[in-house]
């Protein structure tokens, strides 16, 4: 495939606050991605397992299956291990941040955070996923 | 010669038991009828072994008596005719070879020897000298008649030693019943050392048949040896000896030791021999010898005894406490000196005796009468040991002395009670310690009670303390979570006005007009102040509740400030100030947290850039090696503050001209930071400051070595 065919990467931004799915998804459609949302953990797994997107943006604050929880469970699947998760939470102590890392968030961003910032560092993400899949697939 | 005459001659001679007398009858018979003037009768003596003179007639008695002649001097001429058996005249004794003397003198004799000729072939029974025959043969009457008498002297002499045989075989007997019955072996031996006569017990020891076994030969063979060769040691004594010979028994083997009783006898004729006599001294041996060893081991247990004795009445000295000793009847058999001071006393001197010694007598005595009721009790019960507080009078002083007095009866193995030993235990001291100790117990007790009271008390306060504190670290606890919880909350909506904010100025929403990018602008500012003071709380809200993490580390600080001055360089770009940094030489590497260093720094450098509208900012990196401390101080020609603010600028939300510090995008709340995490980190914060002129701002650092 050509890179001009090539689809904008895909990524899933969860978060149970309306407003926060909406700047997000909306800046990164702007900036030519493609978004899928969920509102709680449960979904986000689902949609998760089901888009296999490039990128989740994980709010880790949400009702039922939290950030932390959902991550666990996909970064234990095979379907989406390698799928990069950045941790996006209004937290702003260091526990919380300790936390999201020990159960596989690949960087913690903390609210607020600037679109363009959270543009840069999935972008980053992303680099770093297709280097390391070089790397693998040479 | 009527045969009448022959008869009465035979008749005669056999009435006659007697040699002498038969000789006398038919001397007197030949006298009568054959002519014999005078006669000699001689008879053979086998015990001497000579031919001699019995009896006569017509010659001297004596001289009769004294006539005898050896057989062994075969050549004599009666010898001779003695053993020649046939009657031989003796006319004139010096026409002969030898020549000898008779009783009868010079007179020519007939010598007529006795008995028929059996007799005399046996060995000569004697011979009859008689004188007064005619020459010529012997006439028959003459030669009958000592054919008579020789053969009526066989016969009495046969009949006699029938009679000595038999006494001598019973005599024998008996004596072997003697010898036989005594235990001890009796041997009479020859000189050649050969056995002649041994009694059974010499036997025993001394032969044996070929029925014995080959053990007991070879002991009997050894035993004749050791026996032969011990005689010969002793043969050349004369008298009898004494010696010890040690054999062995045959019938058991073991050894027996004897002792030899040697006397030297006479065999026969010329002959010598011994007889010995053993006494069996094995059992006496043994015997004195067990005396001897039980003789020296008494002697060995008694100065075992001795020493015993001694040691004891060492051990008895040497203790400090009297002790007594008592026979069954209460007398005392021993005491060492303590005891003696306790119950005895000088006598004598009767007349001189003052009232003092009375006094001391009379304090002996009662100590002495009460010792006695108590050791009679003892003996009084059945208990072997026996304690008993008694109370004794000191008979020097007259104190009263309480003693425990410990006993124990001394008990033979029959049972006997032979003694009491009593010691005498002077309790003074220990009473005195027990009133001492008691007072001491109750003072401790009381000591006691207090400190009882005292931690009660003590721990109720505590309790309360505790409770304070528990519930202080709650509210602390309680307030931590709350402006995490404020801060968390906070920031959600401020994520959403930035955010939308952004989204507008980035034009996702379409072109905006000049205002209104300016106006959106105005709220990206408040929102990013906002923030800065939310964070800002949440630092001082970390630092106080101790909960701001310090990692401590190796910091080069000429590196860490050009870190700051590389953040703060789009800033200075905007002014124009002189801003410069002088690194002192030979800084030390200290051990601080880097982070938090920074922050100071850099919210100090940055307040003076904020603050100085014109002329300088300069940052001064010391080191004081007196005091181990490193200064950093930033100093600016900027506003300056006042005196009085200079003390309440360091605390929250006291910007010295607020309405300035404002418009500068302070949050108020910096200072404070910086001066608590100078403080978190054991350093601290100093300004000198002149309103108007400028201000320097200094962070003391200790100089904490590597291996701090």
């Amino acid at each position: 495939m050509s890179p001009a065919e090539a689809p904008a990467p895909l990524v899933l931004v969860v978060d149970d606050v309306d407003h926060g799915r909406e700047i997000f998804a909306e800046y990164l459609e702007f900036r030519g991605f493609r978004v899928a949302t969920a509102a709680d953990g449960l979904e986000a797994l689902e949609k998760a397992f089901e888009l296999r997107p490039d990128v989740i943006l994980m709010d880790l604050s949400l009702p039922g299956i939290d950030g932390w929880e959902a991550t666990r469970r996909l970064k234990q699947d095979d379907r989406t291990r390698h799928i990069p998760i950045i941790a996006l939470t209004a937290h702003a102590l260091a526990s919380a941040h300790d936390k999201a890392r020990e159960v596989g968030c690949n960087s913690v961003v903390t609210k607020p955070c600037l679109p363009k910032d959270l543009e840069h560092e999935v972008r980053r993400q992303l680099e770093a996923k297709t280097n390391e899949g070089s790397d693998a697939h040479p | 010669m009527g045969s009448r005459a022959k008869l009465t001659l035979v008749d005669a001679l056999l009435a006659e038991q007697e040699a002498r007398a038969c000789a006398v009858l038919t001397l007197r018979w030949l006298e009568r009828h054959a002519g014999v003037k005078r006669a000699v009768f001689t008879l053979v003596d086998h015990e001497s072994g000579r031919l001699a003179g019995l009896t006569g007639m017509g010659v001297a008695l004596a001289a009769v008596d004294a006539f005898n002649i050896d057989l062994a001097d075969r050549t004599h001429p009666l010898v001779v005719t003695l053993s020649g058996g046939e009657p031989v005249a003796f006319h004139d004794s010096t026409s002969l070879r030898r020549s000898f003397e008779t009783p009868l003198g010079s007179s020519p004799f007939h010598a007529v020897p006795l008995g028929s000729g059996k007799e005399r072939e046996e060995a000569g029974l004697g011979l009859l000298l008689l004188t007064g025959l005619e020459d010529g043969p012997v006439s028959e009457d003459v030669l009958w008649a000592a054919d008579l008498l020789g053969v009526r002297l066989a016969s009495i002499w046969f009949h006699r030693i029938q009679i000595d045989e038999r006494r001598h075989k019973r005599e024998r007997s008996w004596l072997f019943s003697i010898i036989n019955a005594v235990t001890d072996p009796i041997l009479l031996t020859d000189a050649d050392g050969r056995i002649l006569v041994a009694n059974t017990g010499a036997e025993t020891l001394l032969t044996a048949g070929e029925e014995k076994r080959e053990g007991w030969r070879r002991a009997v063979a050894l035993n004749n040896m050791l026996f032969s060769a011990s005689l010969f040691t002793n043969a050349a004594e004369r008298g009898p000896t004494r010696r010890e010979l040690l054999l062995v028994d045959p019938s058991e083997g073991r050894d027996l030791l004897f002792e030899v009783l040697s006397t030297p006898v006479t065999i026969r004729l010329g002959e010598s021999g011994v007889v010995s006599v053993l006494r069996n001294v094995t059992d006496l041996r043994r015997a004195t010898e067990e005396i001897e060893e039980n003789y020296r081991r008494l002697r060995v247990a008694e100065a075992a005894t001795r020493a015993e004795r001694d040691r004891l009445d060492l051990i008895l000295n040497s203790v400090q406490d009297p002790i007594l000793v008592t026979d069954p009847a209460g007398n005392i058999m021993r005491m060492n000196p303590p005891a003696e001071r306790m119950f005895t006393f000088a006598a004598g001197k009767r007349d001189a005796r003052d009232i003092r010694d009375i006094e001391v007598e009379r304090r002996v005595r009662a100590n002495d009468a009460v010792f006695t009721s108590f050791v009679s009790s003892l003996y009084a019960g059945q208990a072997r040991r026996w304690r008993r507080k008694l109370s004794l009078t000191d008979p020097q002083s007259g104190s009263t002395v309480p003693v425990e007095a410990i006993s124990g009866k001394v008990v033979s193995k029959q049972g006997e009670e032979t003694a009491v030993v009593t010691i005498l235990h002077d309790l003074s001291e220990a009473e005195e310690k027990a009133r001492l100790y008691e007072q001491v117990k109750r003072h401790s007790e009381e000591l006691k009670e207090r400190v009882r009271e005292a931690t009660a008390e003590l721990a109720e306060q505590n309790e309360l303390l505790r409770r304070q504190a528990f519930q202080l670290e709650q509210a602390s606890a309680m307030k931590s979570q709350f402006l995490a919880n404020v801060s968390h909350e906070l920031r959600t909506p401020l994520n959403a006005i930035m955010g939308y904010t952004h989204l507008m100025l980035e034009g996702v929403s379409g072109e905006l007009t000049g205002p209104q990018q300016d106006k959106l602008g105005r709220i990206d500012g408040n929102a990013r102040h906002l923030l800065a003071v939310i964070n800002d709380l949440l630092d001082i809200s970390r630092i106080e509740s101790g909960k701001m993490p310090v990692q401590m580390e190796c910091v080069r600080l000429p590196e860490l400030i050009d870190e700051v001055m590389t953040e703060v360089e789009p800033v200075i770009a905007g002014t124009r100030l002189d801003v410069s940094r002088e690194l002192s030489p030979g800084l030390p590497e200290i051990v601080t947290d880097r982070q938090k260093v920074k922050q100071i720094v850099l919210n100090l450098l940055s307040n003076a850039l904020k603050f100085t509208p014109q002329g300088s900012v300069a940052i001064r990196l010391q080191h004081d090696g007196e005091a181990e401390e490193i200064s950093i101080a930033v100093t600016d020609t900027g506003i300056g503050i006042a005196e009085e603010n200079q003390t309440t600028i360091f605390e929250a939300f006291q910007q010295a001209n607020s309405s300035y510090a404002r418009r500068q995008g302070g949050t108020g709340l910096g200072l404070t930071i910086c001066r608590r995490l100078a403080h978190l980190l054991d350093g601290r914060i100093s300004l000198v400051s002149r309103l108007g002129e400028g201000s320097t701002f200094t962070l003391f650092l200790p100089c904490k070595s590597r291996t701090a």
